[in-house]
């Protein structure tokens, strides 16, 4: 337990003589998981706001080719291809990981669970350390001579291991040099969460009474550990073939560029479910205490999502169809593909059946988790068409593809956050966000989000291919209304990021100024609410909690009150 | 419903586009309706002063069924999914049918070139026709076409033929095509191959026998010639 670990900076039941620590050994040197977990989520919004700039200026160009961007100025091909490098790799491996399963795991779980600390804090220190120093590094990588890489977010070689070739010499190095010390960061992480979780929950808590939330982070930090060392492996041959001219992934050297495309998308794939999973996690917290619910077939849900991840491991080939792969591989991989519908599917139908019978409340929360259900719908369904083999030699690397994989990241990484963040901020800062302003900031981004991508569904159903900066060297790109539709997204996604600065000012205003938070705002049952909002180091300044019951027995009949904490001595139900 | 807007020009354009309506009418219909129960169950239990949600743990098999129905049906709808999906995929990559012609398409940074047979009909002798950035065909033939790359990975597609291949150096990928309409479309280069993947657009011309006869005619030895040095110059940069 932490306790020994950090014995001398637990003065949460000694008052008085409790010695302030400075600034800078509070906020940048704390192995709190509470410090850590928003160390993670205030880097994760900044890296949110470089992911949503780089979107903003290459998405001007491609409405308004050879503009002068207002902020930015005029996009060359170089620029652009750096551009949607950065995006991509930003949006996936600096704001999604690090805000879904970092922020929130570290917040979250030892609250969760009931425990004081992680397991390993100074260990929980590093991993920040770690995923900070990588996005110093990522940085750099845009400042040196040449410029930031600029061969997508997939690194593919021998485009991205010869400088000849994508004639960025120190960033493609530096780039890769960042998301592997992003890796080591989140290893770090994913080893203190299962251990904690595994040895520290509260006496009473079975595993059956874990909320969801937490076990959906454990399924995907098992999962990224799985997975990611066949990527780290690849990624340090890649980087020998960038600055040592190995020939891993060169044909000229007997090396194999295909390679490559196993081993990142080994990873690639079930990274997806790395990120999903925590997010269907808050998303059953918060449907479950805004619809007074229990949550319909807790244990499904939880076989599904394991279901998700086992099958997750044999799908990562339907991302390499038309690669020049041994074309009998693509049989058998739109059958994997095809199938892990089933479990995707049966979570939502579970998150469906579990509003039946409920009293929905529509807060801010609520409206984030149920428009996460409704949006992903389309990213899963939208799935099926470049799972089936034969539409997928049409598809493949149209903006069809990219509209499919915004329909489900962008519920993930933002919808879903979005709800965690409204639901879980009273607990955080003591305080509530403004309730107005929320919605007008939920509108203002469900409405634009889906004027971006359905035009872009369309432009790939009619031939736009992918990382092009500029379709009018294409004719048939170029056909009356294509590029009205190009405009209608990028003015859509004008309008979204807009309205992210309604979100960003309640969201520190709210932090300083907001009305005061009860400990259970929302009257939910799981363990965090016990603690004081915010909760002091510590967390548990009674003691630390048993536990009686599972999460999420809502309106029980035997009980006056429609919430029964799980903390609450009584009958097991 | 892709042929609205993007013409079908081979013989398995069609295949791919009714599997890509079938989906859509499968995938469609059981959208529509989950979105629909969904939205349903939220205007029905909006919170109401003095009702009380229902307890209900969804644990026994007469509750799951709300789940488990659904469940085997996505089973059923995916097995004809996946067996659609393949049929269309064996036609158009895992067979080869006899080939009238071969051309070989070579991609490099940032141009690709054809190499077509000349009027013996036969690859690597005197009269091939190369050409930067234009394949020729002719409608209703069948080709065979070898791809090759000089450089980095790139990806050759047809949108009208749904033909989409991507291209290794290292090695040669093999695939076929048979056009069944005339005219000119775009060939596009759809895998990122560097600051020039945006400036990578060639045109694929489809003749009659007639016109196909006429442009064979007209790239005699003295046009080829000329061509020549172009692609040279092209294969230094």
């Amino acid at each position: 337990m932490s306790s020994t670990a950090t014995a001398e900076a637990h003065g949460h039941d000694a008052h008085g003589h409790h010695e302030e620590q400075n600034f800078f050994l509070k906020y940048f040197w704390s192995t709190d998981h509470k410090i850590i977990g928003m160390q993670y989520l205030f880097t994760g919004m900044f890296m949110a706001l470089v992911g949503g700039f780089a979107v903003y200026v290459f998405r001007m160009q491609l409405a308004f080719p050879g503009m002068s961007v207002p902020g930015y100025g005029r996009v060359t091909a170089t620029d652009y291809n750096a551009l949607v490098t950065t995006h991509g790799s930003v949006m996936i491996f600096w704001v999604a990981m690090p805000v879904l399963i970092a922020a929130l795991g570290n917040y979250l779980i030892p609250l969760m669970i009931g425990c004081d600390d992680m397991v390993f804090p100074r260990l929980n220190r590093l991993s920040y350390q770690l995923f900070l120093i990588s996005v110093i590094i990522l940085f750099a990588s845009f400042m040196v001579q040449g410029g930031g890489f600029g061969g997508a977010w997939t690194a593919y070689p021998p485009l991205a291991a010869k400088a000849e070739y994508n004639l960025t010499p120190l960033g493609a190095p530096l780039w890769l040099l960042a998301v592997v010390f992003e890796f080591a960061a989140f290893l770090l992480g994913g080893i203190n969460f299962v251990t904690t979780v595994m040895n520290s929950r509260a006496p009473g808590m079975k595993m059956f009474d874990v909320p969801m939330v937490v076990w959906m982070i454990i399924i995907a930090s098992i999962l990224f550990m799985a997975s990611v060392g066949p990527l780290v492996a690849g990624a340090v041959m890649l980087l020998f073939d960038q600055t040592l001219h190995t020939g891993f992934f060169d044909p000229n050297k007997g090396g194999d560029p295909i390679l490559w495309q196993h081993l990142f998308w080994f990873f690639g794939h079930p990274e997806v479910y790395v990120v999903l999973l925590p997010a269907m996690g808050i998303v059953a917290e918060v449907i479950t205490t805004f619809a007074r619910k229990k949550l319909f077939a807790y244990k499904t849900v939880l076989y599904t999502a394991t279901g998700t991840g086992v099958l997750g491991f044999f799908v990562w080939a339907h991302h390499q169809f038309i690669a020049g792969i041994d074309p009998r591989m693509a049989n058998i991989f739109s059958v994997t593909t095809l199938l892990i519908s089933i479990p995707v599917a049966e979570m939502i139908f579970v998150y469906i059946a579990t509003l039946y019978g409920g009293s929905i409340r529509l807060q801010t929360p609520m409206l984030w988790a149920l428009a996460f259900i409704a949006e992903f719908l389309v990213g899963g369904v939208t799935g099926i068409f470049l799972g089936a083999s034969g539409a997928d030699i049409y598809f493949h690397d149209t903006y069809f593809v990219l509209a499919h994989f915004h329909y489900t990241f962008f519920p993930i990484a933002f919808i879903a956050v979005f709800a965690a963040m409204t639901y879980w901020f009273p607990k955080m800062f003591g305080r509530y966000m403004n309730e107005a302003w929320g919605k007008v900031h939920f509108w203002g981004t469900i409405i634009p989000f889906n004027f971006i991508f359905i035009p872009l569904f369309l432009l790939g159903a009619r031939g736009d291919h992918r990382r092009i900066y500029d379709y009018t060297h294409f004719p048939d790109l170029m056909k009356p209304g294509m590029q009205d539709l190009r405009v209608l997204a990028t003015l859509s996604l004008v309008t979204l990021l807009a309205f992210q600065g309604v979100f960003l000012v309640n969201f520190f205003y709210s932090m300083f100024f907001g009305k005061k938070a009860e400990a259970n705002p929302w009257k939910a049952n799981t363990l965090e609410w016990l603690a004081p909002s915010p909760p002091p180091h510590g967390n548990f300044p009674g003691g630390l909690p048993n536990v009686y019951r599972g999460p999420y027995e809502f309106s029980h009949p035997d009980r006056q009150d429609d919430y029964w904490p799980q903390h609450v001595e009584g009958n097991q139900s | 419903m892709i042929d609205k807007y993007v013409e079908s020009a081979s013989t398995f354009s069609g295949d791919i586009d009714h599997l890509i309506l079938l989906v859509t009418g499968i995938v469609g219909f059981w959208w529509l309706l989950a979105e629909a129960v969904f939205f349903y169950l939220i205007i029905k239990y909006t919170a109401q002063e003095g009702v009380r949600a229902k307890y209900i743990a969804g644990e026994d098999a007469k509750e799951k069924r709300w789940v488990s129905i659904p469940h085997y049906a996505t089973l059923v709808f995916d097995v004809f999914i996946i067996v659609s999906a393949i049929r269309v995929w064996q036609d158009v990559k895992q067979t080869m049918p006899q080939a009238d012609a071969t051309v070989r398409i070579i991609a490099q940074q940032w141009a690709w070139t054809f190499v077509h047979p000349g009027a013996d009909g036969k690859l690597d002798t005197a009269d091939d026709i190369r050409l930067v950035d234009e394949l020729h065909v002719e409608k209703g033939k069948t080709y065979h076409f070898e791809l090759q790359s000089r450089d980095v990975l790139h990806s050759f597609s047809v949108p009208v033929f749904r033909l989409k291949q991507d291209v290794i150096p290292g090695r040669t990928v093999r695939g076929w095509f048979k056009p069944t309409m005339t005219g000119g479309f775009d060939i596009q280069c759809t895998e990122i191959c560097g600051i020039g993947h945006g400036l990578m657009p060639a045109r694929i011309l489809i003749h009659t026998p007639e016109d196909h006869a006429a442009w064979l005619l007209s790239q005699t030895p003295a046009t080829a010639a000329l061509t020549t040095p172009t692609e040279q110059t092209g294969g230094m940069r």
